[in-house]
């Protein structure tokens, strides 16, 4: 049992870092798309400045997850890719779009027009591409996601669908504007400084409110999820705390403490997509498909683990090495870092 | 369209693609770092002008290999969940390690691409050498995977299901040396021809000009090494191949009777109703000499497994003959290019050479492309061979006509636009290097 809680926490805590890195490379195209006023421009700029150089390696989290299910709880990842085959296939042409068109506007030296062109696909896909992820992430509490005996998808390619998935898809694309928004903040200057703080402020609002609407619905559609928002005994401290960095992150925004703002808005972040992890457990899959029922046999758990292990040691070395070289200058120059 | 052959199609697109752009990213890296040793060591402007291009470049493919990479790795559960489930406990872990690999490469990809200016020389050039690294460890490991697929091993078959597995032994099956080999001298070759074939293209126009000059200096070696040595890893395949997979064997070498001093069968149609292959040229014992090293060696045919067990041999004897014989036109290409190197001592640009090198660009990708569709033609009608069914292991979600043709006009539009990207780039910098020079003769 401890072996499959530690993997499928693995799990989870790769999609924490994914939504904190690879989550905020795509709101990052949402501010592209966005990208309004006199300094229009600039906006754009910077948005490709900070990604420009780590959106791949932040793109491997999502990977990571995707190999990590299918080591771990192989059946649950048959029964996800099944179920959930539209929605994967279209975000799947999301992040295709969205990483060629953002390299190709880099790289293109085919003039103005050219750049507008692959910036409009790329900042569309990566509007797309967290409203599937969302989706995906709200349809697999939703119960309404389950096999035949044959291992065929009941209810059709189209089950994942429901107000509650719409809503959390919503939730994961103004999660990721917020963090986009709050990060730049952090690597702004001047007048362009205050664009991503109202922007910040702006998607703050609009994910609360998403929650707020997810929430409500899950009272319907996702009983598990509303159970866990209300009814367990970590419940109401968990949303303290969660509604605290999001209290938080608001007043930093507003006293321009905005690496302070950075860390609450992450921890905002990570809160929620623990937060609906612990109020699935221990579903992969509600109801049919759970941690137990879909692990793999406990040798195969410690290997991966291990090797999980082992390709941290190697990876957060890494990763602390790109981040200081690419995020450090903005850091030392803020005056409340 | 049969619901098993849009998937097959579906998946085997992205991989055709995708495997190009996996190739470069295994090679490129190593291109790019010896371009920027060059420059360290000799300070030639020219190289250091290659190392910022191809490092450009590689930007750009690298890039693609990612998103479509991406695409292989949910694709394996969108349309092989049965395989995945199956095959997930015994041969996932590779894949995490991948993962690790892949991490590793974008991270210190994105420090040489964009960290020139920002970190130490020293640091740049570590960040080169460990992206070339991790380069060639995903391809290791995701290899590995491929030669369990081909000699499934690691685990127990009770009733269907996998027992006693054990992921260790499955990570290293009998032949995963000789196939891992093969793949990375392939990516090597392929990447180094492509890239000598645009350089030599340039040359050409623009004779004795400085950069291309260099760049080819820098490229063909490599090339000619990793085209040499495949022919050597090419025959401890097949070796492997004629022990651990007799039926691939057979049906790449259109060989359908058991028999002593088998003959080799140099191009000809596998026919299945008559069990003979017309049209090739027969070398009396070829074929004992190179899968036993023995000309009296008995060679397994066709005819000895049964024939729901045999892969198609018109396709996948003809995409063996294809990869020999462009891999064999490589080797040739490169002893020429080795001897008149020697017999000059500095770079051949005769024209002939250069012609010879432009036409070749392809080849190496053609080749590397057409042994991919030889192991994965011939494992079939199996995806773990001998274990798992292609046939039984594909989704049960139909309509999959949709996402084929959606992911069909998607990698023919990056295609066409990594083309066009990658060509003005190249049209820019002999642009900007005949201008910035101002090269006088």
């Amino acid at each position: 049992m401890n072996l499959q809680l530690a993997v499928g926490a693995t799990a989870l805590l790769a999609l924490v870092a994914y939504a904190l890195s690879g989550g905020a490379d795509l709101g990052g195209g949402i501010w592209d798309l966005l990208a309004s006023g006199p300094r229009k421009r600039e906006q754009r700029a910077l948005v490709e400045q900070a990604i420009g150089p780590i959106w791949e390696a932040n793109h491997v989290w999502l990977i990571l997850v995707v190999t990590v299910l299918f080591t771990g709880f192989p059946p649950a990842f048959a029964a996800i890719s099944t179920t959930l085959f539209v929605p994967l296939t279209v975000l799947l042409v999301g992040i295709v779009l969205r990483g060629a068109a953002f390299t190709f506007r880099a790289y293109d030296e085919g003039g103005v027009a050219v750049e507008r062109r692959w910036g409009l696909i790329f900042s569309m896909s990566s509007v797309l591409a967290p409203l599937m992820l969302g989706a995906i992430v709200g349809a697999l509490s939703s119960g309404r996601l389950r096999l035949g005996p044959a291992g065929e998808p009941l209810g059709g390619s189209m089950a994942w669908l429901s107000w509650f998935s719409a809503a959390t898809g919503l939730l994961a694309t103004a999660l990721f504007a917020f963090l986009a928004a709050v990060y730049l903040t952090v690597e702004a200057r001047g007048e362009l400084l205050e664009d991503f703080r109202r922007r910040a402020i702006a998607a703050g609002v609009a994910t609360f409110l998403a929650a707020a609407t997810a929430a409500g619905l899950s009272w319907r559609e996702s009983p598990l999820v509303f159970e866990g928002l209300t009814a367990r005994a970590w419940s109401l401290p968990l949303h303290a705390v969660t509604g605290m960095a999001a209290v938080g992150a608001f007043w930093a925004l507003v006293t321009r403490r905005f690496v302070l703002a950075r860390f609450l808005a992450a921890a905002q972040a990570t809160l929620i997509v623990l937060g609906w992890g612990a109020s699935q457990y221990p579903y992969l899959l509600v109801p049919d498909v759970t941690l137990a029922s879909a692990a793999a046999p406990p040798r195969t758990l410690a290997l991966l683990l291990g090797a999980l292990g082992l390709g941290a040691l190697t990876l957060i070395p890494s990763l602390w090495l790109l981040f200081r070289v690419f995020k450090r200058r903005a850091r030392v120059a803020d005056p409340h870092g | 369209m049969t619901h098993l052959l849009a998937a097959r199609w579906l998946f085997g697109m992205s991989l055709a693609f995708h495997i190009v752009f996996a190739a470069i990213g295994v090679a490129m890296p190593l291109l790019m770092v010896i371009a920027e040793l060059r420059w360290r060591r000799t300070g030639e402007p020219a190289a250091l002008e290659l190392s910022r291009r191809w490092a450009k470049g590689v930007a750009v493919l690298f890039a693609v290999g990612a998103v479509s990479g991406t695409v292989i790795s949910f694709e394996l559960g969108l349309l092989w969940p049965r395989f995945m489930a199956f095959a997930g406990p015994i041969i996932g872990m590779p894949f995490s390690l991948e993962g690790f690999a892949f991490f590793a490469e974008a991270i210190f990809l994105g420090i040489f691409l964009y960290g020139r200016d920002r970190v130490s020389p020293r640091l740049h050039l570590a960040s080169g050498i460990l992206v070339a690294v991790a380069g060639a460890a995903s391809a290791f490991f995701v290899t590995l995977a491929n030669a369990w697929m081909n000699h499934p091993a690691g685990f127990q078959l009770l009733a269907g299901q996998a027992g006693e597995i054990d992921p260790v032994a499955a990570m290293f099956p009998a032949g995963w040396g000789e196939q891992v080999l093969h793949v990375l001298i392939s990516s090597y070759a392929a990447t180094a021809f492509a890239v000598a074939g645009i350089h030599a293209f340039h040359l050409r126009r623009t004779p004795g000009d400085p950069f291309h000059r260099t760049a080819l200096a820098t490229v063909l070696p490599v090339a000619m090494a990793a085209a040499l040595l495949q022919p050597i890893s090419g025959d401890l395949s097949a070796r492997r191949i004629a022990v651990t997979q007799p039926v691939k064997l057979a049906a790449l070498e259109g060989h359908f009777k058991t028999q002593r001093r088998a003959p080799l069968r140099v191009g000809g149609f596998p026919d299945v109703a008559t069990g003979t292959t017309p049209g090739a040229i027969e070398l009396p014992a070829g074929l004992s000499l190179l899968a036993f090293h023995d000309p009296d060696a008995e060679v397994r045919g066709l005819e000895d497994f049964p024939r729901e067990r045999w892969p198609d041999p018109l396709k996948v004897h003809l995409a063996f003959e294809v990869m020999v014989a462009l891999g064999s036109g490589l080797a040739a290409l490169s002893l020429t290019a080795g001897v008149l190197w020697w017999r000059r001592r500095s770079l051949p640009t005769q024209p002939a050479l250069l012609r010879a090198l432009t036409w070749a660009a392809p080849a190496g990708f053609l080749a590397l492309e057409a042994g991919w569709l030889v192991t994965e033609w011939g494992r079939q009608p199996f995806v773990v061979w001998g274990v798992l069914r292609t046939a039984d292991a594909v989704t049960p979600v139909g309509g999959l006509e949709v996402p084929l043709v959606t992911f069909a006009v998607l990698y023919v539009f990056l295609a066409l636009v990594t083309a066009t990207v990658l060509r003005r780039m190249i049209r820019q910098t002999s642009a900007a290097g005949r201008s910035a020079r101002g090269w006088s003769p």
